[in-house]
């Protein structure tokens, strides 16, 4: 891939922060709505949603990544993504507190995943894009998301 | 403007593997004493289906090899021939091979030529063992006339002709206007030349003496190809498929004698035309056979007759399930009635907005008479669509008589196969998973159930042992059952084996029914030796687990040296499932109603507390576990964990065992949609899939063994 090429990413905010996926991984964006638990599960697992006759799990990366207290709140959304694994693709939501915009970056600008010591996990992060006002962190979807890894899976704070 | 063949290739494996299917019933039930003519008939009329497709296909190697069976079908046929075990085994076999050869061809693989040799001499030497009694001016089928006498030459001569380069004469003579229908003579040569070496020679014979009365537009030349290429004739048809009707075209295959062939003496030269046409309408005419019989076949298939007795009208169900095609045959009366219904569904949508249209309080009786109405045909197109993948339970057990056959030779015994039920219906899924599982225990019977016949007489039973294949519906289930009149289980001999194994403890007190599952667990064998059949011991740990895959349960039932029964439950269908919604706390769960015995509330008293902790209840002379929901699930909403408040739904494991589950209330009971949870999830312990309620929220399916064996953990 030439690296100069633009690659566009939806950025969206989790408790403030700002977080981007590759903007071709997301099937749609949909409003908060009551999703069903499924017990015995992970908390970050908030439950199953109908996504049009077929059952998608959601899941919460403020929960996953234990940034603090979340609340559900009508503005909440529920980002829809496509998630490559060894098997094929699977769809899985997560949750998001708002969505900021889409981001054309080129891969030079993507600087490498920062050493921020040995208390913070980047094994699910693509990269860091810091513009002009703010620092995105691009999470890789395939695996961050990635069914197989969630239960038994070293949380990020390692 | 060559066609792609592949694309029909699917259809032709299909056809050709319900033909070879055909063919293997019709053998079996050939009668060697009387002879059914239509039963002969029905056998070379698949054979020769075969050979038509091949042949256009390009499968030579098939259509050769088919041919040859076909020669020595047709002379059973016209009674030149006696049919003899030893020829239906000859045939029977090379039912095999040719099924092997579609496999491969299938597959893309190399065919096994060292094996089709193989089969084909047995044929060939079957067919010239002298019963034959061919005489040259009887009024047989032009291809018989040239083949029969010396069967063998003919069909290496048909091999190396297939093989050997081509040379083929075209004549091209368009119509005037060929040009005004967008057609280029010169495209199409280059597609020709594209087959192989091409030579075109110019005819100008056509043109106008004048050249005042030439029309620019029309064409007035003629061409003589001569083309050299290792094709079929269909192939050349093909590059002038779209100009057929506005030329002359004639495609001759230039007289053999001038190609040179290898080791070719001149018997052979002057047979080999002879032959070659006939092949060639032999092909054509195969095309015409093959073609109408699918409709004529799927509006069969409801026909009640036996499917053993008439293959020919059952054949389009003699799909092997197990070939896992993604394709269904569909008889055409269930369709009819979905399009019927669809119909309805249109006029019910028009009615209904024709009454929101103009609304009014007035319309409102008809509003909600079509709303029921649409209710009702919902309900009934979804039983429709559901129904189409419903097929006869015949898919599995049409491949049991060959099976017996095979078995019963091999293991000298004497073995009549009773199919009953074969009409009934299961989903397409179920057919597909199980098929092993039911080929497992049909072995197991027949080795290990029936007795050899010197024992069965010693022991005043018939000679010839019978194993029964029944299907039918019991409640929102099948079963299935293989029921032999063998020696039975012995109890006592299979106790013994399983305290020897160490699967039991030698002081261990079981029921019947317990012992008799004790051959579902894995490494257990009772057979004294082992045999190629059957007697591994594995296998019946295989059938139990599948047949549980499918929500299903075994049951077995013997008498010792009466016989015994192995009965397969199984539900219906796989995609929707009878529920009985419940709730704790915030939560809906859905109950499969197949697992549920009873519901309660329970009495104070009524409970009794074991070592502290577990709870149990008396319930019809059982004490039963309880398992509290809410608890194994972590749902903290519950509303009261007091057992007297809520209610207990009896249920039962599929071994089995019985418990209580304390839930908070029932709500109703409905037939919910299966939906895979593990798609783009996983699978959770203790919830087997998912669903989606009337509100559009998703409701999770319990699996009941499942969460026993949890609520143990």
């Amino acid at each position: 891939m030439d690296s100069s090429a633009m690659t566009q990413y939806l950025t969206f905010d989790l408790l403030g922060e700002m977080y981007g996926v590759e903007i071709l991984k997301v099937k749609e964006i949909r409003g908060w709505e009551e999703i069903r638990d499924i017990p015995n599960t992970p908390d970050y697992i908030k439950g199953a949603l109908n996504l049009r006759g077929e059952i998608i799990p959601i899941v919460d990366l403020r929960v996953r990544f234990m940034m603090g207290e979340v609340t559900y709140t009508p503005i909440t959304i529920i980002i829809i993504l496509a998630v490559q694994t060894d098997t094929g693709e699977t769809v899985i939501g997560i949750v998001a507190d708002a969505v900021s915009d889409v981001l054309d970056i080129s891969r030079d600008d993507i600087q490498e995943k920062p050493n921020l010591g040995s208390k913070i996990d980047m094994q699910f992060m693509l990269g860091l894009s810091v513009t002009a006002d703010n620092m995105v962190m691009l999470l890789d979807v395939d695996k961050v998301l990635n069914p197989n890894y969630f239960e038994g899976l070293p949380s990020i704070l390692s | 403007m060559s066609i792609d063949m592949e694309q029909f290739h699917q259809v032709f494996f299909e056809e050709s593997f319900e033909c070879l299917d055909a063919m293997e019933t019709g053998l079996l039930n050939l009668d060697m004493g009387a002879v059914d003519s239509e039963e002969i008939n029905t056998i070379f009329r698949a054979a020769h289906s075969i050979k038509g497709g091949s042949g256009t296909f390009g499968f030579d190697n098939v259509a050769a090899y088919t041919h040859v069976m076909e020669t020595l079908l047709d002379e059973m046929r016209d009674g030149r021939r006696d049919v003899t075990q030893q020829a239906v085994e000859v045939l029977l076999g090379s039912v095999d091979c040719l099924r092997e050869m579609l496999n491969a061809i299938e597959a893309k693989e190399p065919v096994d030529e060292s094996r089709v040799a193989e089969h084909k001499k047995s044929l060939e030497t079957e067919l010239n063992s002298a019963q034959s009694t061919t005489d040259e001016s009887e009024s047989t089928p032009v291809v018989q006339e040239a083949v029969t006498p010396e069967p063998t030459v003919a069909a290496s001569i048909e091999a190396s002709v297939l093989a050997s380069p081509v040379v083929w004469d075209i004549k091209f003579v368009p119509h005037e206007d060929l040009l005004v229908t967008g057609n280029d003579p010169v495209r199409m040569f280059r597609e020709l030349a594209e087959l192989g070496k091409l030579d075109v020679t110019i005819n100008l014979e056509g043109l106008p003496d004048n050249l005042d009365g030439l029309n620019p537009e029309f064409c007035y030349l003629a061409w003589d190809l001569v083309l050299t290429a290792d094709v079929g004739k269909d192939e050349i048809d093909d590059v002038f498929a779209w100009v057929e009707d506005e030329c002359d075209l004639s495609i001759v295959l230039r007289d053999p004698v001038v190609v040179p062939l290898n080791n070719t003496d001149d018997t052979q030269a002057l047979v080999l035309p002879e032959i070659v046409a006939p092949v060639q309408e032999v092909m054509a005419a195969a095309e015409e056979i093959t073609e109408p019989e699918p409709t004529e076949e799927s509006v069969e298939i409801t026909d009640e007759t036996t499917v053993i007795v008439a293959p020919k009208e059952k054949s389009a169900e003699k799909k092997k399930a197990a070939s896992h095609t993604a394709s269904i045959r569909v008889d055409t009366g269930k369709i009819d009635g979905l399009i019927n219904m669809v119909g309805e569904l249109v006029i019910i949508q028009s009615m209904l907005s024709l009454a929101g249209e103009n609304f009014s309080t007035d319309n409102l009786d008809r509003l909600k008479l079509g709303l029921s109405q649409l209710e009702r045909h919902t309900r009934e197109l979804q039983e429709s669509v559901m129904n189409i993948r419903m097929l006869p339970i015949n898919f599995v057990f049409s491949r049991f008589p060959r099976l017996v056959h095979d078995l019963s030779l091999k293991l000298e015994k004497k073995i009549e196969l009773k199919l009953v039920g074969e009409n009934t219906e299961v989903d397409k899924t179920v057919i597909e998973m199980i098929s092993d599982p039911l080929v497992h225990l049909v072995r197991n019977s027949l080795d290990h159930g029936i007795e050899i016949p010197e024992e069965r007489l010693k022991k005043g039973k018939p000679e010839t042992g019978s194993i029964t294949l029944a299907a039918y519906h019991r409640g929102g289930n099948i079963v299935i059952e293989v029921k032999d009149d063998g020696k039975g289980l012995n109890k006592e001999v299979l106790r013994q084996k399983a305290i020897e194994k160490g699967l039991i403890a030698d002081n261990a007190i079981l029921t019947d029914k317990q012992i008799y599952h004790l051959i579902f667990m894995a490494g257990f064998s009772t057979a004294e030796k082992l045999t190629d059949v059957s007697g591994r011991g594995v296998g019946m740990d295989v059938v139990r687990r599948n047949i549980q895959e499918l929500g299903g349960s075994v049951e077995i039932d013997s008498e010792l040296g009466v016989g015994s029964t192995m009965s397969i439950s199984l539900p219906l269908t796989l995609a929707i499932l009878d529920g009985q919604s419940i709730t704790v706390g915030d939560e809906t769960y859905i109950i499969p109603l197949s697992a549920i015995v009873e519901s309660m509330n329970m009495e104070e008293g009524q409970i009794n507390h074991v070592v502290g902790k577990g709870e149990a209840f008396l319930l019809h002379g059982e004490y039963l576990p309880i398992i509290r929901l809410h608890e194994i699930f972590n749902i903290t909403s519950v509303k009261s964990s007091n057992l007297i408040e809520g209610t207990v739904v009896v249920v039962d494991g599929l071994d089995g065992s019985r418990c209580g589950l304390f839930v908070d209330e029932l709500l109703g009971q409905q037939q919910v949609v299966i939906k895979s949870l593990e798609k783009n999830y996983r699978s959770i312990d203790g919830i087997s899939s998912a669903t989606i309620l009337g509100d559009g929220s998703v409701a999770l399916i319990l699996d009941i063994p499942g969460l026993i064996k949890l609520s143990n953990q």
